[in-house]
């Protein structure tokens, strides 16, 4: 068992807007490559151009339909990864220690020197976030582009994660959580954001903007008079024009 | 203790960043390619790029696998077996060039029109065409008549620009959005960009789209409209808002023909043309004055509601007409609703929230500008909704009518080049009239006489030979489909093959997967390229075929040129083509190669360079006879249009000439200094009212977009449809065949009003579109992306569904006047209740792309193409009717409609076609890509 420390007073994370991801897949890709070639072993892809191909992601988008109770069905993307949870399970089940939360900024990150590939991890995460690399043999989870966030070596409009970076639509943002005047806690203030389960007492330090309420047209009540016709034909509807354009 | 490691949190993420343009769709963004001992390691979006500002799509991202695909073409190929079987044998360059050369060479001196040169995705059409012209056949266009032609042709014909590369909605103030039609992936990031800036500011978003996934599953408001009546649905909403007098009458009577006075006599031989003074320019009476005069006359306020008698003719507006023709009944909401499965409530309410942020939410931006008429105004007025649309409206063979119809919305509503409405992008907005007209006069030994493709005015401008039978082999141009302004794709390997209007002898085709998800009714198609006279020989006698993978084509060709992929080559993103730019400047960009190939394979480009010389192509070749190029990139550089205007408008003359200026040596490389790109802002006056707006027609002929100011009128009535019914009522000298003569009196109308476009025997409507991660056929070779999407399940609504008690796993054969298929089925809710879809393209036939033979691309996934015929059904007069639009010849694969029944599950889905036997070595089985240690 692995403990997790003290609380960092920093927890750096990502807040999703449901309301405007369009499902692109755009983060999940972005994501493959720079954790494909940086931190760690790269991402296998097994069996790739076969019958079942299956690759390691650390971030991933679902797709759900939702029936409201009337009204058309609504469609939700839903990208995932890990959450980085403040009381996060798959740290203390790991027998080795190779899974930590981080004391200066709260990433859950995994040592891959320490990591036996037992995926303990995988299914104490209530979240599905964690999977283990069928080539390497060890646990690839999301790292928050800890190589990114501090690197030097890249400007520093780009020290952030390579989703929130690559994201089309700007659903993704990212900063510390734990800071309660970050642009990212304001958001969550504003639209608020939701922790994902938070019944399972994780404490997920990402958050979610839930989507805003959709097809509400037919509450608009102001609108009637807008439509009230000058005339009904095409004679008198010319008659209109000339009296109009008098006043123009 | 624990203690925890230490993360090197700064490793070097590369050794070098070149730049350069992204090619895994037909966006255009602009890359970053991080290199690591020569080796690309990782692509991200470039901040600087226009396009897309940083930011990249999946697609983009995983380049680095396309880069590396196994499906990669090694080497020319010449074929071995029978056509079709995939037997081919590497050959040198030389030889394949010296085949080609030879053959085409002998084409080209007896009768250029015998070769069909027709591009797909390409991004090169200034060039491509220039070729072709330079060859001399009249038979060469890209892939736009299978693709939007509709939207582009109705936007320019309407409005001098359309939407995608043509324009944009103004995101920073459009404070209600409606999107019609568009298929995830187009205008793939800008239009995510907008949205999320539109979710930012809280504006409204409205769908129209059968299908309620990707832009339409954030949209606020989703309107599963019934396929193929969006032209319906649109008059309604014009007819509501007409009908209320919520329409911007001052900008209709100062910057569209709505003044315009037509000829109202129906028996005179000009009854609904323009009234024109002696320099040809249509009349309006002024209300200042009361007089008649031409459009543009200084200072005039163009009457609306005008009259003017001639002798006996009287002659009202286009205004007057379209009163008559949108306030008619049949256009009321009532009257529609059923069959376009929206409510008469949502329309009307939709109307009235238009007309609600149009009229009520005006805004105004603080910026003076002249108008053509010498007119100063303080400040810009904006109605700030905005709309766009793609495809999915545009692939019907009502779609140029919808596309028109959607345009006139836009335009009584004042929202086109206003702040908060729809903006151009250079080099739009640029009148049809200031556009070639199509050209189609052969010569052996000699060029074409003109372009090939361009916009029509009248029956004159058809391509028609001295009988009057079509000039080209897809009939574009020709009364089946006057206004076919991007050329007919879909219909060439039918025609050639049928030898209607002629047999060709080569077909040389690039970049377009013809013999698969290209095609429309594939597997006839692939019996076509197959198919033998009685001689024995293949009934087309020569097909040449260029594409840098092993996609379902290559089997077909009998020589195959391998291109590059798209980091190995040099290209160019020009205005003379389809050009990348934002509504506030003119950009444009480079392809540079940052890997250089590890294969025997060039880039297409340069190969016709080379071609082009061996034939001693004017334009290709020096007057000694060498060559002209030495490849594309010298082509890039050197090439002049015309004097000063080349394929790049950026770093001209000694650097510092935009626009125009003379050839500049360097010019690749301060292109790659600046990122691969460049970009000229367009001044803050002249940044809206573009068409009208004097300070922008200065800029665009600085430019060199055109070479004097070109103001026009919106077309709102568009003349040149009226010229061709007037011609079907039997006026003038070009006279179309009987047999097309309704046809044209009924789908030509110069105001656009809906008419049904599909059969109706069969009861359900079938669609596909393509996703945001997958772009046609190249992602299936992405061993990251087809993990997204490998399967194509066919969609089927809660109604069908429950219907036939399908279940999760089940399989459905799909039947179509013109085949069936037996497909895996998925439930979706969010969808038209009368509407079953899929991913385009994510079926292929085994052996292809470098999949192993059970990829479930394979054995799972499938084609629609299956169930489209090219043709319509037979009617019995002999005569083969496309299927297309009948105005500009788009084909119209929305207007597809099938029945559904469930059926036990086969092994795979069918129809199932032989292995092709594949050029290419079989891919490694498992990745684990890393270039640096």
């Amino acid at each position: 068992m692995t403990s997790l420390g003290t609380e960092s007073k920093v927890q750096l994370g990502l807040v999703i807007d449901l309301d405007t991801c369009v499902g692109c897949h755009a983060c999940v890709i972005a994501c493959k490559g720079w954790n494909t070639e940086n931190y760690g072993t790269a991402l296998s892809d097994m069996d790739a151009y076969g019958e079942k191909p299956s690759g390691t992601f650390l971030n991933r988008v679902h797709s759900y339909e939702v029936q409201p109770d009337t009204g058309a069905a609504q469609t939700v993307h839903f990208p995932k990864s890990c959450l980085h949870c403040t009381d996060a399970p798959c740290v203390t089940v790991c027998p080795t220690g190779a899974s930590y939360k981080r004391a200066e900024d709260g990433i859950v990150l995994v040592n891959e020197d320490a990591c036996m590939g037992c995926g303990l991890c995988a299914w104490a995460c209530p979240y599905g976030a964690r999977e283990l690399d069928k080539a390497a043999g060890v646990m690839k989870k999301c790292t928050l582009c800890v190589d990114r966030i501090y690197n030097e070596n890249l400007p520093e409009e780009d020290r952030e994660p390579a989703c929130v970076r690559t994201c089309p639509a700007g659903a993704r943002h990212f900063g510390d959580l734990a800071d309660e005047d970050s642009a990212v806690s304001k958001l969550v203030s504003e639209r608020g954001g939701m922790d994902l389960m938070p019944e399972l007492g994780t404490r997920p330090v990402n958050k979610y903007l839930p989507p805003r309420p959709k097809d509400t047209g037919e509450e608009i009540d102001i609108l009637a008079p807008l439509l009230a016709p000058v005339a009904t034909e095409a004679s008198g509807f010319l008659g209109w024009l000339d009296r109009t354009l008098e006043k123009i | 203790m624990f203690s925890e490691p230490k993360v090197e949190t700064s490793p070097t993420v590369s050794d070098e960043v070149r730049k350069t343009t992204c090619y895994m769709c037909a966006c255009r963004c602009g890359i970053n390619v991080h290199m690591k001992s020569g080796k690309v390691a990782y692509i991200e979006g470039n901040r600087d790029h226009p396009v897309n500002k940083g930011v990249l799509c999946a697609k983009g991202s995983s380049g680095i696998m396309q880069v590396n695909a196994p499906s990669r073409l090694k080497s020319p190929l010449k074929r071995v077996g029978p056509r079709g079987s995939g037997a081919f044998e590497e050959i040198s360059w030389e030889e394949a060039l010296e085949i080609a050369g030879a053959r085409l060479g002998d084409i080209r001196r007896k009768n250029p029109e015998k070769l069909a040169f027709f591009t797909g995705r390409d991004q090169s059409q200034s060039f491509t065409s220039l070729w072709a012209q330079s060859f001399g056949t009249p038979n060469y266009a890209a892939h736009g008549g299978f693709c939007s032609v509709n939207m582009a042709a109705a936007g320019i014909y309407t409005m001098g620009g359309a939407f995608w590369e043509f324009g944009q909605p103004d995101w920073d103030h459009t404070k209600m959005f409606m999107l019609f039609g568009v298929a995830e992936d187009h205008d793939s990031n800008p239009i995510k960009m907008g949205l999320g800036k539109l979710k930012k500011r809280g504006a409204k978003v409205v769908g129209v789209n059968p299908i309620r996934t990707g832009y339409n599953a954030v949209a606020d408001e989703w309107v599963g409209i019934t396929p193929g009546t969006d032209g319906l649905f649109i008059t309604a909403l014009i007819h509501e808002l007409m009908k209320a007098g919520k329409i911007d009458l001052h900008y209709l009577a100062q910057y569209t023909n709505a003044p315009v006075l037509l000829n109202s006599d129906a028996n005179s031989p000009e009854f609904g043309l323009f009234l024109r003074d002696s320099d040809q320019k249509p009349l309006v009476i002024d209300r200042n004055s009361g007089k008649l005069v031409a459009f543009d006359t200084k200072g005039i306020r163009p009457d609306l509601n005008g009259q003017h008698k001639i002798g006996g003719t009287t002659h009202t507006t286009v205004f007057h007409k379209m009163a008559e023709t949108y306030l008619a009944p049949e256009h009321d909401a009532e009257n529609v609703a059923e069959r376009c499965g929206v409510p008469v409530k949502t329309i009307r309410r939709l109307a009235a929230e238009l007309a609600h942020v149009a009229f009520e939410q005006e805004i105004s931006l603080p910026i003076k500008w002249t108008d053509f008429r010498g007119e100063q105004h303080e400040t810009m007025t904006g109605r700030p909704v905005s709309f766009h649309a793609m495809r999915g409206i545009s692939a019907h063979a009502n779609g140029f009518q919808t596309c028109r119809a959607l345009h006139i919305l836009q335009i009584i509503l004042g929202t086109v080049e206003v702040p908060g409405g729809f903006r151009f992008k250079p080099p739009y907005p640029k009148s049809a009239e200031i556009h070639p007209k199509p050209h189609c006069g052969v010569t052996p030994d000699a060029p074409l006489d003109g372009p090939h493709l361009g916009f029509v005015h009248g029956p004159e401008d058809l391509a028609l030979k001295p009988d009057g039978t079509p000039a080209r082999i897809d009939k574009a141009f020709t009364w089946e489909n006057p206004m076919s302004s991007h050329g007919l794709m879909h219909m060439v390997i039918s025609n050639a093959h049928a030898g209607d209007p002629y047999k060709i002898d080569t077909l040389f085709l690039y970049m377009a997967n013809m013999a698969w998800n290209s095609s429309m009714n594939s597997k006839g198609v692939m019996e076509m390229l197959t198919d033998k006279d009685e001689n024995g020989d293949y009934v087309i006698p020569n097909i040449i075929y260029s594409d840098a993978y092993a996609s379902e084509m290559v089997a077909y060709a009998d020589l195959v040129l391998p291109d590059t992929t798209y980091l190995e080559r040099h290209d160019c993103i020009s205005l003379l083509d389809r050009p990348i730019c934002e509504a506030d400047a003119a950009a444009d960009a480079i392809r540079w190669p940052v890997i250089e190939p590890d294969r025997d394979v060039r880039g297409f480009q340069s190969v016709l360079c080379d071609l082009g010389a061996r034939l001693g192509l004017p334009n290709f070749t020096n007057e000694d006879g060498s060559a002209k190029y030495k490849d594309y990139a010298d082509y890039i550089v050197n090439h002049q249009r015309k004097p000063g205007i080349g394929p790049l408008a950026g770093f001209r003359g000694d650097g510092q000439e935009r626009g125009r200026g003379g050839v500049n040596p360097e010019q690749l490389d301060r292109y790659i200094e600046n990122g691969g790109f460049f970009v000229e802002h367009i001044e803050k006056e002249a940044s809206y009212y573009k068409p009208w707006n004097m300070a922008y027609q200065d800029w665009a002929v600085g430019m060199g977009l055109f070479d004097a100011p070109s103001p026009y009128l919106f077309q709102l009535y568009v003349e040149p449809m009226r010229k061709f019914q007037l011609a079907a009522e039997g006026h003038g000298e070009r006279q179309p065949p009987e047999h097309l003569r309704e046809r044209i009196k009924d789908k030509l109308a110069p105001l656009p009003v809906w008419q049904a476009s599909v059969d109706e025997s069969f009861p359900i409507h079938a669609l596909t579109q393509r996703p945001m991660a997958m772009y046609h056929s190249w992602g299936s070779q992405n061993a990251w992306l087809r993990q997204i999407h490998g399967v194509n399940p066919l969609y089927v609504p809660t109604r069908i569904w429950e219907a036939h008690r399908f279940q999760e796993g089940d399989w459905a054969r799909v039947t179509s006047p013109h085949g069936e298929i037996t497909v895996p089925v998925a439930h979706q809710a969010a969808l038209n209740n009368n509407t079953v879809w899929t991913w385009n393209a994510i079926g292929k036939r085994k052996g292809t792309w470098g999949l192993d033979e059970k990829a479930p691309e394979a054995t799972k996934g499938f084609l629609l193409n299956h169930l489209i015929h090219e043709l319509m059904p037979p009617k019995g007069d002999g005569l083969r009717w496309a299927n297309s639009d009948p105005v500009t010849g788009q084909a119209a694969w929305f207007d597809l409609r099938v029945a559904i029944e469930k059926t036990s599950a086969p092994e795979v889905s069918k129809p199932n076609f032989d292995t092709i036997k594949s050029p290419i070595e079989p891919a490694a089985k498992d990745l684990a890509w890393k270039v640096g240690s």
